[in-house]
């Protein structure tokens, strides 16, 4: 990705995040967030990872945000832009970066200093060999394209098969129970 | 250095003329084909008037052009309009959401494929602006923001009808995308591909998925398994083409702006041109999601009867015009669709909330469901033996079966709750 796309995108979903807290409405704090989300997106899909930034605004924007949306806008807003912010939220939030910060530098100076290889033709030539000749994955390969759809089928299906089963099941008996608890009738 | 400019260049022409010479000209052109046929459905005239005003350049006779000018002038009348802005309305809101409803349906644009590729003096380059490699998934994204102009439009009016207008839509929108984003499971199957180019070529190639009656050039029968296919694609089809109708506030489902119940729904506090952005809005998405079903359905920009071959070998000199003439095979598709859209609107009667609901979370939900498992089996019953596969039809049955019964079970009502 050109650095400044880079530059581009972090900027936007840096304001986005800084701007979920900054302001007093809800509706704006959630329509920052929607930005965040979009920004972020936009790195993914400049990271050649084209489905997990699509994927990132079809179910974190298109979905969870409208919902969030959805229930805000159902509230009582002006309760909400008059309340007056204690210093105890402010220091749990402050703690709570400055946790992520020392983590995030403890992990950064233990790993080693590597560059990953550029995803050019040889490259990507060279991971064909993993794969059966004919495959879709090989063909896209030698092609000079990066086929992360289906790559990312290929890993869930085969090296996590059984978690991606599991997942399944466990959202399966999720949804059956919010249907249940939210059939239940009193009586 | 010049091989940059040179392809920015390519993309800024193919960004200008597909988006703002080929599919925004198409919004207005709707609007009127809507008006006219709307009228022959009602057996009036339609405006047929509107035209080049000769007269007043001291000929006898006005060229009418059968009203065709009438978009134009509606247009220009939207923009003279006062552009009133209520005083009780959330005003950062109330300005953002207009936009927010076209500009992603335009977005949407850019992934679909217009025709073949052109080439001249061995230069080929594709008729589409953005070849990516997750076509469905990229509009089905995008798209799924335009809930956002329609929600905020709603809730910045700070008015009682447009917000109920407004919620409406959320909910609308957010249950038919779930079955849109499953019922086009199986045509994902089938093509083993999500870039859009390569399933219309795949199309243009071994015959539409709807009507798979050439391949390689040669009209005949398909073979076993593309003719057992079509069943769970016509269903896709089905499904898909009535959640894009959900998806687009059209009628039978356009709840949020039902004048009857709500006034003008989400854009009743809206005036001028602001009023007509969400008009554009709506027929945007018509329009590109007339697109997607003819891509990934009726075959795209493929001509069909294996004539697709011939038509791309067409040449004068180095100039390989094809793609001009799938191009016009895919705009007179795209009209023939958007006809159908209008029909639809002024045959059928608007449905009521809790039946536009019952059918996208009760029937489409589990249909699109039953039919993935359905193209699944189609799919792999070729390399599969013959118990397995009577197996897995039995299974299929039961499922079917049960889930039918469920949805039958769950229409008693339930007992009211004791408050």
């Amino acid at each position: 990705m050109p650095s400044y796309l880079f530059w581009l995108f972090s900027t936007i979903m840096l304001i986005g995040g800084a701007a979920v807290i900054a302001f007093r409405n809800p509706v704006s704090s959630a329509l920052s967030m929607v930005t965040c989300f979009v920004g972020l997106a936009g790195l993914f899909i400049g990271l050649s990872a084209f489905f997990v930034g699509i994927i990132q605004i079809l179910v974190y924007t298109g979905a969870v945000m409208v919902l969030f949306l959805f229930i805000i806008m159902l509230l009582d807003l002006k309760d909400e832009e008059k309340r007056a912010r204690g210093f105890a939220p402010l220091a749990a939030g402050l703690a709570l970066v400055v946790a992520f910060v020392v983590q995030l530098v403890g992990i950064l100076s233990q790993s080693a200093d590597k560059t990953a290889p550029d995803l050019d033709k040889q490259t990507l030539t060279n991971a064909a060999a993993q794969f059966p000749k004919d495959s879709k994955i090989a063909e896209a390969l030698t092609d000079g394209r990066l086929p992360d759809i289906h790559l990312i089928g290929h890993t869930l299906f085969t090296q996590y098969n059984l978690p991606l089963q599991l997942l399944g099941v466990l959202l399966l008996v999720a949804t059956i129970g919010v249907v249940t608890l939210s059939k239940r009738q009193a009586d | 250095m010049p091989e940059l400019i040179f392809q920015l260049a390519i993309i800024l022409t193919k960004i200008v003329t597909l988006t703002f010479i080929v599919v925004l000209p198409l919004v207005p052109l709707s609007v009127y084909f809507e008006r006219r046929f709307s009228a022959i459905i009602q057996d009036r005239v339609g405006p047929n008037r509107v035209g080049i005003p000769l007269s007043l350049l001291g000929f006898k006779k006005d060229f009418h052009m059968f009203g065709l000018v009438q978009p134009m002038a509606d247009g220009l009348k939207l923009f003279l309009k006062e552009d009133f802005t209520p005083a009780h309305v959330r005003k950062a809101f109330y300005w953002l959401a207009p936009a927010l409803t076209v500009v992603p349906a335009l977005i949407t644009v850019c992934v679909v494929p217009f025709g073949s590729p052109i080439s001249i003096f061995g230069h080929a380059e594709k008729l589409v602006i953005a070849d990516i490699d997750a076509g469905p998934l990229f509009v089905f994204a995008v798209s799924s923001l335009t809930v956002y102009g329609i929600t905020l439009a709603g809730w910045s009016s700070n008015s009682k009808f447009p917000f109920i207008g407004g919620v409406r839509s959320t909910a609308q929108m957010i249950s038919y995308e779930i079955s849109l984003g499953l019922s086009i499971i199986p045509v994902l199957l089938y093509f083993g591909d999500l870039n859009l180019s390569k399933i219309v070529q795949h199309q243009a190639d071994n015959g539409w998925l709807l009507l798979p009656f050439w391949k390689d050039g040669k009209i005949g029968l398909p073979d076993l398994q593309t003719a057992m296919f079509w069943i769970p694609a016509f269903i896709a089809f089905l499904i898909f083409t009535v959640s894009i109708f959900a998806e687009t506030n059209r009628m039978p489902f356009d709840l949020p702006e039902c004048e009857t119940e709500l006034v003008g729904g989400y854009h009743t506090e809206y005036s001028s041109m602001k009023f007509a952005l969400f008009f554009m809005g709506e027929y945007a998405a018509m329009v590109i999601g007339s697109a997607l079903i003819i891509t990934l359905f009726l075959g795209g920009w493929s001509v069909g009867f294996g004539l697709d071959q011939y038509i791309s070998q067409l040449h004068i000199g180095s100039f390989h015009f094809g793609g001009l003439i799938h191009m016009g095979c895919f705009l007179t598709k795209l009209l023939a669709f958007i006809l159908f859209f209008i029909l639809v609107r002024w045959t059928v009667p608007r449905f009521r909330y809790d039946q536009l609901m019952k059918l996208g979370w009760v029937i489409f939900f589990e249909a699109a469901l039953i039919n993935v498992f359905l193209a699944a089996l189609i799919i792999a019953a070729p390399s599969l033996s013959t118990p397995i596969i009577a197996a897995g039809a039995i299974l299929l049955a039961v499922v079917t079966g049960a889930i039918i019964w469920v949805a039958k079970v769950s229409e008693d009502q339930p007992k009211p709750l004791r408050a």
